[in-house]
C-alpha cells in the first residue's frame, strides 16, 4: 500500500514529517519500507501557456515556441516535441531549473536561436510512464487547460509530497486503504480521525424500478450494495484525482474507473462500476458459475469458471468473476452513459481460491481475501456515486439496491488488564488500556476490573482477547517492555548423543584435511544414471516434488555422494585441482504405506588429486588407501572398535577397489574409488575416491566407554617376518591369523611392506610384518618369542599357503 | 737445562697458538709431551745434574709439563668450541620459509555460526530438538494456526510433495511435535535448527536455507522475558554493545509478534550500506506462543504461556563474515570455504 502523507492529512492532522511519521508507523506493526520524496529533486518549473509555435529556421525537426510563464515577458523556448500546440499549458523548466536525474537547465542556443527553459514530460519531472494516463505518457505533458500559469508545476501535479510504501503484514487489511492508516496514525498521534460523509442529491426515478439484484448463494455473497448513476460523460478525472492515484500507484484511465479505485483506495472497498446499459435485463444475479462457464475479463483472457467460482451474471451469462475482475463486454468504455456501481461482500477464503485458480490477483481480490468491512459497502457506493455525479457529471438514481442476507456482527471481547500484564510482563494502568481500545475506535464498556471491547467490522483481525493484547503492546510500545530473563525451573542445556556424534564427526573430518560443504537436498532424477545405478537400483526410489523450481531440483535425494561429485567438478572447472570435501546431511527413502519418508543422517566425503606439494613434502595421492585412513581414522576416533573392512560390489564403484564397512554383520558404510563410468559422467579427470557413512548405523553401534589399561614396564619385543602369498589373499585374512596364532601375548602387528614385481613369481606377493610381543609380567625369552614365530609362520602356511621369505 | 725448559715452554705455547684443528692441537701434545717428545727428552737428561740442581730442576719441568698441558686443554676447549660454532653455523635454515603443512580442512562457515548460535542458548538452559524435513501440512500449518487457505500461507511459498505432505517451510513443526510430546510437562525450552525450504530462487532467496527457532513454554513466561532472551543472545553473538529494537509484525502462530532489528554490526547504528542508512538490521521474528498453537498441542492457554523466535543462519552468517552474496554459500567454493 502507497500512502500518500498529503492526502492522508485529509483524515488526520499530522504534526510530524513523513519521516518521522514512517518510523512511528513501523513501531506501531505498519512497517514502512520506503518514503519516498517524489518532487526532491524538481526545482523551478512552473506552468506555463504556449502562446505561439514557430518553425525553426535551421532546423527541421525543431520548433520556437513563445510561452508564457506569467511573468512580464514571454520566453521564447526551443523544442523537438510533436504534441504540443498552441494554447497548450505544459510545465514548463525556467533557467536554473533541476529535473529527474540531476539535470539542470540553462539559457543555451540550439541550432543558433536561444532557448530560455523547457518544456517538459512527465518523465522528466520524475513520474513514472507507466502511471500516467495515456495521454500524459509520451511527449510533453499537457496539463488540462483550466490550470493557471505561473504556478509551481509540482503543486500541480502533487509532487510536493511524500509516498509511504507500507509493506503491510497479512492481517492487516484493514489497513489496505486511507482512512485504515488514518485511523492508526490518529491513534498512535493521539489526534481526531475525520471520515467524509458522502453528500447527494437523488434524481427522480428510482433504482427499484431500473435494476434487480439476486443473491443465490448468500453463503459466499453475504451483501451486495448496488446504485446507479444515469447520464454521465466519459472523460480524464481532474489532475488531483490523478494526482492521487498515481501516488498510490495506480494509473488513471477515465473519470469513472478512477472514482472506482479512488474509493477502494480511500475506504477499502473495492468496487466495480458496470455499464448499465450492458447489463442483460438490468438484472444482476450472484451465483455460483456453471462448469466451464466462460467470460472474458477485462484484460482480454478468456477465462474458464467452474462451481467452486462464484460469478456475477446478468439474464445472459457471467459478467464478472466475484471479488477478482470484471468482464470485458460489461466494462465501463467511453461511450458508457449509465453506470452501475457495485459494493459487495464476497467470501474471503472463495475469492483467495477462485483467484489462485484462475491465476489472477488483483487490487480487488488482494482485499476482498483479507476481509473487507462488510458494514462500509454502502458507504462506499454512496461516496463513488457522488464522485461520479461530481465528476462526470450524472444523475444518481434515487435510493440504493441493498441485497444482506447475511450480516457480520461486531464482536464484543473481554478484555483483562491483569491478564494483559502478565502475558506482556509490564505494568500498564486499565485506564490507559482503555484509551488505547478507544483510540482505535473500538467502543468499550467497563465490567468490574475488566474491559468489554466492541470491535467494529472493520478490524476482521480481531477475534479474541489475545488480538487485543497485541493491541495494546503495539501502542503502548513494545519497546518500552522491560527485558527479563524467564523464572521457573532452570533446565539444563545439553546436546543428546547422536548431535555429539555429528559435531565430533565434522572435527574428525576436517582435522582430516576435508572441507565441509553444504548442498541443497533435492537433486536431479538423473543422477542416478550418472552414479551408474542399475534400473532397479532401490535408490531410485525417491520423494518426487509435486511442484518443483526445475528438473534438477525435483526430487529428494538417496544418495548424497553425487552432490559432492558436482562441487568437486565446479571446482575443478575454476581449476581448483584437488579437493577433499564432505557432507552431513540427510537422504530420504519412501516407505511404502507411510505418508513421511524416512530420513537417514549420512556422512559423505569424496577427493580427488593429491595433497599440496611443498618444498619440503612430497604431494601425497588421494588415493583408495587415503580415503580409507581418513575412514579409519574417524571410526577410531568415534570409539568403533569392531569396525571391519572386506571387499565389496557397488555399482557406483570400482569393482576391484572397493570395500564395505561393516559392525557386528551390519552394513555401516562403503570406500572405495569411483566406477570409471562415474569419474567419466561428471567429468572428472583422474581416479575420485568417496566414502558414505549411515549415521543412523553408527549412532546404534556399541561404542563402549574407553577403559584404561596398566602400562607395562617390560620390554617389548620386535620380530619381522615375510611370506610370499597368492595375491588374491587378503592382508585382514593374514592379520587374523597371525593375531590368533600369536595369542596374548603379540600385541601389535604392523604391515611394512607389500611387493609384487620381479622378485617374486607371478600371481604372488611379499607381505612383511612387523610383530610386537609383550608381557605384563615378565621379560619374554628368545624361546617364546621363537615358538609363537613358529606357530604364526605354520598357521600361515598352513591356512593360506603362506610361504617364508628368507 | 734450566734455559731449555722455559725454552720448550715458550716454544710449545707458540706452537698451540697456531694450532686450530684437534688434529694439530694433538701433534702439539705429541711433539712436546709425547713419549718421544721433546720435554721427555730433556728429562732423560736430569741424570747428569747435581743433587742441588735436580729436585729445582724437577720441579720446574713438572710446571713446564703442567703448563704446556693446561694450555693445551685451553687450547682444546677452544677449538672444540670454535667446532661446534662452525657446525652451528652451518646448520643455519632459512626460518622464513613455510612450514610441514597440515592441510585442516573447514567447517562450512553456515555450520560455524549454527554452531555459535547452539552454544549460546545451550549456555541458557536450552535443549535442541530435530525433526523430519519432509512434514505434513498439518505440523507445518496447520497446527500453527495456519489452517488451509490462510492469507498467511502465502509468505511462504511452499514445496509440496502431495496435499499433505510438503517440505518444511520453517523449523516450527520441530516446536509442535516436541510441545505434543512433553505436555502436560512444562517447561519446554528448545531450540529447533534445521534444513528448510521454500520455493524461492533469486538473489537474495535460496529454495533451501537454515533456520534456527526457539520455544520456551512454562507457567509464566512473558513477552519481557522474550525481550530479555534475544537481547542476550544478540549481545553474545554480536557484541556487548549491541542494542535491540522490536518492531510489532504479523505470524499466525504467536501474537504479540515482533520483528528483532539489531544494531549495525558495521556502523554501530550510524548508518551505512549494510543498513541501508537505518542502523539497524533485521535478524529474527518473534512473538508470545499464540493461544491457539498452545491449545492444539494440548496445554492450556490460561494455565501456561509461551515465546517463540526464529532466525535465519544464512542471514547472520552474511552479517557476520561481511557475506553479499547468499549463493556463495551454496556454491562451495574451496576458495571461498578455505576463508572461514
Amino acid at each position: 500500500m502507497h500512502v500518500s502523507y498529503q492526502w492522508l492529512k485529509d483524515y488526520v492532522e499530522i504534526d510530524i514529517d513523513p519521516q518521522e511519521l514512517a518510523h512511528r508507523l513501523t513501531l506501531a506493526g505498519l512497517a514502512v519500507d520506503v518514503v519516498e520524496d517524489l518532487g526532491a529533486e524538481i526545482e523551478k518549473v512552473v506552468t506555463g501557456r504556449i502562446l505561439k509555435i514557430e518553425r525553426h529556421p535551421n532546423a527541421d525537426k525543431l520548433v520556437v515556441c513563445t510561452v508564457d510563464v506569467g511573468q512580464e515577458e514571454t520566453l521564447q523556448i526551443v523544442t523537438g516535441a510533436t504534441n504540443v500546440k498552441e494554447g497548450h499549458v505544459v510545465p514548463v523548466a525556467l533557467e536554473g531549473a533541476k529535473l529527474a536525474g540531476g539535470l539542470q537547465i540553462k539559457r543555451s542556443k540550439l541550432r543558433g536561436v536561444e532557448s530560455r527553459g523547457m518544456l517538459c514530460s512527465g518523465q522528466e519531472l520524475g513520474m513514472e510512464s507507466k502511471l500516467m494516463s495515456a495521454d500524459m505518457a509520451h511527449g510533453i505533458l499537457i496539463l488540462p487547460e483550466t490550470v493557471a500559469i505561473g504556478l509551481d508545476a509540482k503543486e500541480v501535479l502533487g509532487l510536493n509530497d511524500s509516498v509511504l510504501e507500507l509493506d503491510l503484514t497479512p492481517n492487516r487489511g484493514d489497513a489496505l486503504n486511507m482512512i485504515g492508516v488514518a485511523r492508526d496514525v490518529a491513534a498512535i498521534l493521539k489526534k481526531e480521525l475525520k471520515i467524509p460523509v458522502p453528500e447527494l442529491t437523488e434524481g427522480e426515478e428510482k433504482v427499484e424500478e431500473l435494476a434487480k439484484v439476486d443473491i443465490l448463494d448468500p453463503e459466499l455473497c453475504r451483501r451486495y450494495v448496488a446504485r446507479l448513476v444515469k447520464g454521465i460523460k466519459i472523460g480524464p478525472s481532474p489532475i488531483w484525482l490523478q494526482n492521487r492515484l498515481r501516488a498510490a500507484g495506480v494509473r488513471p484511465i477515465s473519470n469513472i474507473v478512477d472514482v472506482t479505485n479512488y474509493v477502494m483506495l480511500e475506504l477499502g472497498q473495492p468496487l466495480h462500476a458496470f455499464d448499465y446499459d450492458k447489463l442483460a435485463d438490468h438484472h444482476i444475479i450472484v451465483r455460483r458459475a456453471k462448469e466451464d462457464e466462460k467470460l472474458v475479463s477485462l484484460d482480454g483472457v478468456e477465462r474458464t469458471l467452474s462451481p467452486d467460482m462464484l460469478a456475477i451474471t446478468d439474464a445472459a451469462g457471467p459478467v464478472a468473476v466475484a471479488g477478482v475482475m470484471g468482464g470485458l463486454d460489461s466494462e465501463v468504455t467511453d461511450n458508457t452513459v449509465n453506470v452501475l456501481i457495485e459494493a459487495a461482500y464476497f467470501h474471503p477464503i472463495n475469492v483467495r481460491r477462485t483467484s489462485k485458480a484462475l491465476g489472477l490477483r488483483s487490487e480487488s481480490s488482494m482485499r476482498f481475501e483479507k476481509g473487507i468491512d462488510i458494514n462500509g459497502c454502502l458507504r462506499a457506493a454512496n461516496r463513488a456515486a457522488q464522485l461520479m455525479q461530481q465528476l462526470a457529471g450524472g444523475t444518481v438514481v434515487a435510493g440504493v439496491i441493498d441485497n444482506f442476507p447475511g450480516p457480520i456482527t461486531e464482536k464484543t471481547i473481554q478484555l483483562r488488564p491483569a491478564r494483559v500484564n502478565w502475558v506482556l510482563g509490564v505494568e500498564i494502568s486499565r485506564q490507559d488500556m482503555l484509551e488505547i481500545m478507544q483510540r482505535l475506535q473500538f467502543r468499550v464498556q467497563e465490567q468490574g476490573e475488566d474491559l468489554l471491547v466492541t470491535v467494529p467490522t472493520f478490524r476482521p483481525d480481531i477475534t479474541g482477547e489475545w488480538d487485543l493484547v497485541e493491541e495494546v503492546a503495539r501502542l503502548y510500545g513494545i519497546n518500552r517492555i522491560p527485558e527479563t530473563l524467564p523464572t521457573g525451573n532452570s533446565t539444563q542445556g545439553a546436546r543428546t548423543a547422536e548431535q555429539q556424534l555429528n559435531w565430533h564427526m565434522r572435527e574428525v573430518m576436517t582435522g582430516c584435511g576435508f572441507y565441509e560443504v553444504v548442498t541443497y537436498s533435492f537433486v536431479h532424477p538423473r543422477v542416478f544414471d550418472l552414479m551408474n545405478l542399475p534400473a532397479d537400483s532401490k535408490f531410485r526410489n525417491v520423494v518426487r516434488l509435486q511442484n518443483p523450481l526445475s528438473e534438477e531440483q525435483s526430487v529428494m535425494r538417496t544418495v548424497l555422494v553425487p552432490s559432492l561429485l558436482e562441487i568437486l567438478q565446479r571446482n575443478l572447472n575454476r581449476r581448483v585441482q584437488n579437493g577433499a570435501i564432505f557432507e552431513i546431511a540427510r537422504v530420504f527413502y519412501p516407505v511404502e504405506g507411510q505418508p513421511l519418508p524416512e530420513e537417514v543422517p549420512v556422512l559423505a566425503a569424496v577427493a580427488i588429486g593429491s595433497t599440496p606439494k611443498t618444498w619440503n613434502q612430497p604431494a601425497r595421492p588421494m588415493d583408495f588407501f587415503y580415503i580409507k585412513g581418513v575412514t579409519e581414522q574417524l571410526l577410531e576416533s568415534l570409539g568403533v572398535i569392531n569396525a571391519t573392512f572386506s571387499r565389496h560390489q557397488d555399482p557406483s564403484f570400482h569393482p576391484g577397489r572397493c570395500a564395505k564397512i561393516e559392525v557386528n554383520g551390519e552394513l555401516l558404510g562403503v570406500v572405495g574409488e569411483l566406477h570409471p563410468n562415474v569419474n567419466e559422467n561428471y567429468d572428472l579427470p583422474g581416479r575420485a575416491v568417496a566414502m558414505k557413512l549411515d549415521l543412523k548405523v553408527l549412532q546404534a553401534t556399541h561404542r563402549p566407554v574407553k577403559q584404561y589399561q596398566g602400562l607395562t614396564k617390560f620390554p617389548v619385543v620386535e620380530r619381522d617376518l615375510a611370506v610370499l602369498v597368492k595375491q588374491e589373499v587378503a592382508a585382514s585374512e593374514m592379520l587374523a591369523i597371525i593375531a590368533k596364532a600369536g595369542g596374548n601375548l603379540l600385541k601389535i602387528t604392523d604391515i611394512f611392506d607389500v611387493y609384487q614385481g620381479t622378485q617374486v613369481p607371478e600371481g604372488f606377493k611379499s607381505v612383511a610384518f612387523s610383530m610386537k610381543f609383550q608381557a605384563p609380567d615378565r621379560t619374554l625369552t628368545d624361546e617364546e618369542i621363537n615358538d609363537k614365530m613358529q606357530r604364526i609362520i605354520k598357521s600361515l602356511t598352513a591356512q593360506t599357503g603362506a610361504e617364508l621369505r628368507k | 737445562m734450566e734455559q731449555r725448559l722455559r725454552q720448550l715452554a715458550q716454544e710449545a705455547l707458540g706452537a698451540l697458538e697456531g694450532a686450530n684443528s684437534p688434529e694439530e692441537i694433538n701433534e702439539v701434545r705429541v711433539k712436546y709431551l709425547g713419549k718421544k717428545g721433546e720435554l721427555t727428552q730433556v728429562l732423560r737428561g736430569m741424570g747428569a745434574l747435581s743433587a742441588e740442581e735436580r729436585p729445582r730442576v724437577g720441579q720446574m719441568a713438572n710446571e713446564v709439563r703442567e703448563q704446556i698441558e693446561a694450555a693445551l686443554e685451553n687450547r682444546n676447549q677452544q677449538a672444540k668450541e670454535a667446532e661446534k660454532a662452525r657446525k652451528l653455523a652451518a646448520e643455519t635454515l632459512d626460518v622464513t620459509l613455510p612450514g610441514v603443512p597440515f592441510n585442516l580442512g573447514k567447517l562450512h562457515p553456515l555450520t560455524q555460526v549454527q554452531q555459535e548460535i547452539e552454544s549460546i542458548f545451550l549456555g541458557l538452559g536450552f535443549s535442541i530438538a530435530e525433526g523430519p524435513e519432509i512434514e505434513l501440512d498439518y505440523y507445518n500449518f496447520e497446527a500453527l494456526n495456519l489452517p488451509k487457505d490462510h492469507p498467511a500461507r502465502d509468505m511462504q511459498d511452499t514445496f509440496f510433495i502431495n496435499p499433505e505432505v510438503l517440505l518444511r517451510t520453517h523449523t516450527s513443526p520441530v516446536q509442535v511435535r516436541t510441545m505434543e510430546k512433553t505436555v502436560p510437562q512444562v517447561p519446554v525450552k528448545i531450540i529447533c535448527p534445521g534444513r528448510v525450504y521454500r520455493r524461492d530462487d533469486d538473489a537474495t532467496h535460496s529454495p533451501m536455507f537454515h533456520q534456527v527457532e526457539g520455544l520456551v513454554v512454562d507457567k509464566h513466561i512473558t513477552f519481557a522475558d522474550l525481550k530479555g532472551v534475544l537481547a542476550t543472545f544478540a549481545r553474545q553473538m554480536f557484541g556487548p554493545d549491541t542494542r535491540t529494537r522490536l518492531r510489532p509484525s504479523y505470524f499466525p502462530f504467536t501474537e504479540p509478534s515482533a520483528e528483532v532489528d539489531i544494531s549495525c554490526v558495521m556502523c554501530k547504528g550510524s548508518g551505512c550500506r549494510v543498513c541501508k542508512g537505518s542502523g539497524w538490521l533485521e535478524i529474527l521474528g518473534s512473538g508470545m506462543v499464540h493461544p491457539r498453537v498452545l491449545e492444539m498441542s494440548g496445554y492450556n492457554p490460561e494455565e501456561v504461556t509461551g515465546f517463540a523466535f526464529g532466525m535465519g543462519i544464512e542471514r547472520i552468517a552474511m552479517l557476520k563474515y561481511g557475506i553479499d552474496d547468499l549463493r556463495l554459500l551454496f556454491d562451495n567454493d574451496l576458495r571461498f570455504l578455505a576463508q572461514f
